[in-house]
């Protein structure tokens, strides 16, 4: 696709996952699943990307959409009282469907709230349009919290193993990676289509001069709602991959501190990048795990870097890690330029 | 459905009104914050917190074993570090000053606990060995609040001078930092006053309970109620009859003009965000004989505080209150009537209201 610069981009992209599906047999169970969890949590962050880096919209509610997939594929395949649900979901699990039914569930239910709360949420604007998404967070949020006869309230759901994969185990960590590799992988190269087709060059254009994409005829609610709907369903697929790597879904997984941790790394690595966020969910996920090893105060230094993150970026003018190694490259290209 | 009686009714609306009384609290100086300065502050269940610890530690020193030397050494550590870091950057340089100053830091640190186990860093980070205070005169309540409100609305001056003025209309960057500091101040609460749970005793004569009719009201409530509705007062006086208070509003009108004709408006923003986390800080202190104070109730009434300012409008004082209200009631006869929908109860119409009227009831603009 496109220039040879574009080119070369997506070989390397390529190629840091292709290393990475190498080497992570050799890692141990404790990176494996660190692994792993980058994955999810870079697949919530690369459909948040869509909103906020592609389309300009800050929305503090992302995790609401990540978990009601989360709860949707635990309901299913625990709720035994809900007769028709978890007849099918044992239907499906026997004929070897389960997990394609668990996504079904999960993301329809991700597309249908996205859909819903995105046509309450994108008439608003800027820090409207935050309060907006945050508060119907706080309405899914209050039900994974409160409404315990479906979603057990604050014990959460445990869910005891994993289903098959037409037949074959992910229960063991490393074929759960190398599931969760590949659905990552499909979904970055649906939301890079996505982004580099005519709807997302519109999305960029809405995000630079929203009243120039007006006057040439575009219609700019439609867009914005269709960019909503994308990034909720996709980070629905990442609710349901949570649920299949934690087997737990609490009410902290729905609650602001996600969605504010999701926007942090879209923030962290570089807005319209897709890959960017990933990076920045590999930085903050990794640092928690080894960190909170080694010292207590993890909190303390999780808000701080959430603090000299944002200073430095907006001091400096630069977006996120990716935004500084453009910078930089583009500064070495001007001096190169100016020696010749 | 469970039904109530005449007396459940009376007494779950005694609860409501002074729930509503503290939510008005600690909700009116988030809501005079985006009112003014467009800011939504994530830190500000975190400020109220943090207040309902400053006046832990207050009745710790009048009343119990913990000194207030640690608090002076820290203060004069603190000086001192400014002093030498002022003086370094004067001969060599901010920059030079900052890594110097590190450096000497990490040589002094590591010698200290090295050879007497002492870590350095607690002179300017001290903990605070706190415990439960079982008889607080009103006075000294009183005397918390004063102390809570100036710490509390200093360090909001600091907060917005140093990091949030230099945003702009940046949303991402003020929710991400302002929740940046919400973390800060929750493990810096935890690591200085530790983990336990603290409820406060109310002061004599609030400590007892009126009972009218069979009907059990507890005076405190009473006294958050009478709290709350002088706060009230005097802020609406103070924003709409006083020269201050039309500064203030020429400053929200028209930022530009307010600065042609000579109004400061920086200091103007400064103070609003201090007298927005001083509200929290009564709200905190006074609400440490109501929820107590421990790890985690930040984000537990944080989702209460958007409920309000959203309900009545950002940046309404008349919005706060029938927020507050609104919240106050549906929240204790929600959980009494239908305690599993209570939440989508109160947080669905709030989503509703703000689909149809971004502004929120009473928001303006």
């Amino acid at each position: 696709m496109g220039s040879p610069q574009e080119r070369k981009r997506i070989y390397i992209v390529l190629g840091v996952f292709g290393t990475l599906a190498l080497i992570t047999p050799f890692l141990d169970l404790f990176l494996q699943s660190l692994v792993t969890e980058i994955l999810i949590f870079g697949l919530l962050a690369m459909s948040l990307d869509i909103l906020l880096g592609f389309t300009g919209l800050a929305s503090l509610g992302h995790a609401a959409y990540f978990g009601v997939a989360s709860y949707a594929s635990a309901i299913v395949m625990t709720k035994k009282s809900w007769v028709i649900t978890y007849a099918m979901y044992t239907g499906a699990s026997e004929a070897g469907l389960g997990l394609l039914f668990l996504f079904f569930v999960g993301i329809l239910v991700a597309f249908i709230f996205a859909a819903f709360f995105g046509f309450l949420a994108i008439r608003a604007k800027d820090v409207y349009f935050l309060m907006i998404t945050l508060s119907l967070a706080m309405v899914v949020w209050g039900l994974a919290y409160r409404w315990s006869a479906v979603t057990e309230g604050d014990n959460g759901i445990i869910i005891n193993e994993r289903p098959t994969l037409l037949g074959m185990s992910i229960a063991e960590g490393l074929p759960f990676f190398y599931f969760t590799l590949v659905v990552f992988l499909l979904c970055l190269g649906a939301l890079y289509v996505i982004v580099q087709s005519p709807f997302g060059r519109t999305l960029v254009g809405i995000r630079e001069r929203e009243e120039r994409m007006e006057m040439l005829g575009y219609n700019i609610w439609l867009h914005k709602y269709l960019a909503f709907i994308i990034a909720g369903t996709f980070s629905g697929v990442a609710g349901v991959m949570w649920t299949l790597y934690n087997l737990f879904v609490s009410p902290p997984d729905v609650e602001l501190i996600t969605s504010a941790e999701a926007l942090f790394m879209v923030a962290l690595g570089g807005p319209a990048t897709l890959v960017g966020p990933v990076i920045g969910a590999a930085i903050i996920r990794s640092l928690q795990q080894f960190v909170s090893i080694y010292v207590e105060r993890w909190p303390l230094i999780l808000g701080s870097i959430y603090i000299i993150t944002i200073m430095v970026s907006r001091l400096y003018g630069v977006d996120g890690l990716l935004g500084f190694a453009k910078k930089f490259r583009s500064s070495s290209a001007a001096s190169e330029k100016s020696e010749s | 459905m469970i039904s109530l009686s005449f007396a459940n009714v009376i007494e779950l609306s005694f609860n409501s009104l002074s729930y509503a009384a503290l939510l008005f609290l600690l909700a009116s100086g988030l809501s005079l914050i985006f009112g003014v300065m467009r800011i939504v502050n994530l830190a500000h269940a975190a400020i109220f917190l943090f207040a309902g610890y400053i006046s832990l530690e207050f009745y710790n020193i009048i009343y119990g074993d913990a000194s207030i030397l640690p608090r002076i050494i820290q203060a004069l550590a603190w000086a001192a570090l400014y002093f030498a870091w002022h003086s370094l950057s004067k001969v060599s340089g901010e920059g030079r000053a900052t890594l110097g100053i590190l450096g000497a830091y990490i040589v002094i640190e590591i010698i200290t606990s090295t050879i007497w186990g002492f870590n350095f860093y607690e002179l300017f980070f001290p903990v605070i060995k706190v415990q439960k205070i079982d008889k607080v005169s009103f006075l000294a309540l009183s005397a918390a609040i004063a102390v809570s409100v100036v710490m509390v609305a200093l360090g909001g001056m600091f907060i917005e001078r140093f990091f949030l003025r230099r945003f702009g209309q940046d949303t991402l960057a003020q929710v991400l930092v302002t929740i940046g500091f919400a973390f800060i101040l929750q493990d810096g609460s935890l690591y200085t006053w530790g983990g336990d749970n603290f409820i406060f005793e109310s002061p004599w004569p609030f400590n007892s309970s009126a009972v009218i009719g069979g009907i059990s009201f507890p005076l405190y409530r009473l006294l958050m109620i009478i709290i709350a509705v002088l706060v009230g007062i005097s802020l609406f006086f103070g924003i709409d009859r006083t020269r201050l208070g039309a500064i203030m509003r020429a400053t929200v009108d028209d930022p530009e003009m307010a600065r042609g004709i000579g109004i400061n408006t920086n200091i103007v923003s400064m103070s609003i965000f201090a007298i927005g986390a001083l509200l929290a800080a009564i709200g905190g202190v006074v609400g440490g004989a109501f929820f107590g104070v421990y790890p985690g109730l930040d984000f537990e009434i944080l989702p209460y505080a958007f409920a309000v300012v959203i309900i009545g409008g950002l940046g309404s004082l008349v919005g706060a209150v029938v927020g507050s209200l609104v919240v106050g009631f549906m929240e204790n006869f929600g959980t009494a009537l239908f305690p599993e929908l209570s939440y989508f109860a109160l947080f669905a119409p709030m989503a509703i209201i703000l689909a149809i009227k971004p502004t929120g009831l009473f928001g303006k603009g």
